[in-house]
């Protein structure tokens, strides 16, 4: 469970806050998603909810961080590891250096953790092989591409169960099949009644996975709510967020009345194959919109 | 052909073979993205464009001479190369010194220097944050100072390893704009993508590794055809022409424009295949 309350941050250096009044919560067994332009403070807000910020960065926090229930600036980090769980952005960072194996590595947090060797072994070989790691576990996390080395960041996390997971950016150099196993694992992390905040710029899978998008824009919380209604909105690119092809193409083809009346915009391929099959229907019944007083003149961007 | 590869193969010191007889070329002005899964060795093949890495066998030509009788500096001139991880790459105190180094380095005359650096920190967006000291900047704008210092050597071929990575719509929207101006002047692009909107909307050609060996290599409109023809997982079909495909459309739709364009002629009720 995460709570924050009219939370405000400025790094020390910063001349103007790197977060203003920011307010939510995530419950457990839920996906909340951070979108939003760069340097907005999503990753700021990661470090916050997992203790980090300010506690590592030093500058002047108000307002309250609750994290299954304890107050953050109250807690000491090392109160908080194996229970929230952070992924860095670069997964350079994130990788020991200590250790020569991708297994090892994997090992690491639970050898802090003071894990017996029987119950590590059972732990880690489910998260090599939920993240496609299983081949690459006895090379070293310096000779993995960057999208494995940024799948291995993510299992050295997973591996320690943590209650509360935040992830910042965990895909952005995966590939296709990558970015699925990592979306599979969140939604096992659900299940099992993990609370997860996710930064994200990959907005299709997000579109269908999160119950919940937050837009932050210049530190503060612009929009929040259900992915069809937040991804769908017009000022998305002015909030810095890349719409889904889906959307524009939608609202192109509204602007023609070539999109069903008072349906929403798309955010997802099921959504918009079912708006434009309900176009191409009517059309083929003859019904052409406005296209007769239009005719083809321009708009044909 | 600006580059040409031809058999190129590459080992690991551990015995990985990341490169297995690659061979293609590429003309100037081309735009050529080159997708695969993650370790197909999509970076790998762009170290040795810039001569990081040396060919265990076959050969790397840049404007007709190999690489390995190359020095780094002359092909510094030639190849810039932005890396998938900025902070590989940056090192000065501010952003207009750290794009201003490529330029001092090859000794451009200065109102030469001057010029490249104020015509890269604005292709790039970042004329703002020119006294800014890069650790102040977020990753994406980290990864566009990387892209400007790149842009300010001139060079006539642009390697780009995950571009739009971390970054937000309006410096996608600059790189799109940014790669289609760099070939309209002639010069080449490389991209390195697993974005595959980005893919079809900026680049001509596509070049598909897979475990070390070219799969595919063809124009970005047939592309599709061919991704749906493999089960590699490790593609993503853009989203249009996945929509295209739902609706029963026959041929290839790779672009929001492209879908538009042929909506209104699609007028049969659609077949709507589950999952498909």
């Amino acid at each position: 469970m995460i709570e924050v309350k009219g939370f405000s941050f400025t790094y020390p250096t910063g001349s103007r806050p790197a977060l203003t009044d920011v307010a939510f919560e995530v419950a457990p067994r839920e996906l909340c998603a951070v979108v939003g332009g760069g340097g907005t403070g999503k990753s700021t807000l990661a470090g916050v909810v997992s203790g980090t910020v300010p506690h590592l960065t030093g500058g002047t926090a108000e307002g309250v961080v609750r994290v299954n229930g304890r107050d953050l600036a109250e807690t000491p980090l090392s109160g908080l590891v194996g229970e929230v769980g952070l992924v860095m952005q670069n997964p350079f960072n994130q990788i020991s250096g200590a250790r020569f194996s991708v297994r090892e590595e994997i090992a690491f947090g639970l050898e802090n953790l003071g894990v017996p060797r029987d119950e590590m072994a059972a732990r880690i070989d489910p998260v090599l092989e939920d993240l496609g790691l299983t081949g690459v576990r006895d090379r070293s996390p310096y000779e993995l591409s960057g999208g494995q080395q940024q799948l291995l960041a993510i299992g050295s996390i997973l591996v320690m169960r943590p209650t509360v997971m935040v992830l910042d950016e965990p895909t952005s150099q995966l590939d296709a099949a990558g970015n699925a196993l990592v979306f599979d694992a969140l939604g096992t992390l659900k299940e099992q009644g993990v609370t997860v905040l996710l930064i994200e710029h990959r907005m299709e899978r997000l579109a269908r996975a999160a119950d919940r998008v937050l837009v932050l824009d210049r530190g503060a919380i612009v929009a929040q709510g259900p992915p069809g209604e937040v991804l769908a909105d017009e000022r998305l690119e002015e909030w810095g967020v890349s719409p889904l092809r889906y959307t524009v193409a939608a609202r192109r083809a509204a602007a023609r009345r070539l999109w069903p009346d008072r349906k929403p915009l798309p955010v997802t391929l099921d959504a918009a194959a079912e708006g434009f099959g309900e176009t191409a229907g009517r059309l083929y019944r003859g019904d052409r919109g406005d296209r007769g007083d239009r005719g083809d003149r321009g708009d044909r961007r | 052909m600006i580059i040409r590869i031809d058999s190129l193969t590459f080992r690991y010191p551990n015995g990985t073979t990341a490169l297995d007889g690659v061979s293609f070329g590429v003309g100037a002005g081309e735009r050529v993205a080159i997708v695969g899964a993650n370790g197909a060795g999509k970076s790998t093949l762009a170290r040795h464009l810039v001569g990081i890495e040396r060919p265990a066998s076959g050969t790397v030509e840049i404007d007709g001479r190999p690489t390995d009788r190359l020095g780094i500096a002359e092909l510094a001139r030639t190849v810039g190369f932005v890396f998938q991880n900025p902070d590989d790459q940056l090192h000065a105190a501010s952003v207009v010194k750290e794009v201003g180094f490529g330029p001092r380095n090859l000794r451009f005359p200065a109102a030469r220097r001057a010029e490249l650096v104020e015509s890269a920190l604005r292709r790039t967006g970042l004329t703002a944050a020119r006294d800014t000291h890069p650790h102040h900047l977020s990753l994406g704008e980290r990864k566009r100072v990387a892209l400007a210092s790149v842009l300010a050597m001139d060079t006539p071929v642009v390697v780009l390893d995950e571009p739009t990575t971390g970054q937000d719509h309006a410096s996608i929207v600059l790189l799109g704009n940014l790669v289609d101006s760099l070939a309209a002047d002639g010069r080449t692009v490389l991209a390195i993508t697993h974005d595959m909107d980005f893919c079809v909307e900026h680049f001509d050609r596509v070049i598909v590794l897979a475990n070390g060996r070219v799969a595919w290599d063809g124009p970005v409109v047939d592309w599709p055809a061919h991704v749906a023809d493999t089960a590699d997982e490790s593609l993503e079909l853009p989203q249009m022409t996945r929509l295209g495909r739902r609706l029963g459309w026959a041929g290839p739709v790779t672009t929001v424009a492209g879908f538009l364009e042929r909506l209104p002629a699609e007028a049969g009720p659609a077949p709507v295949p589950p999952g498909g």
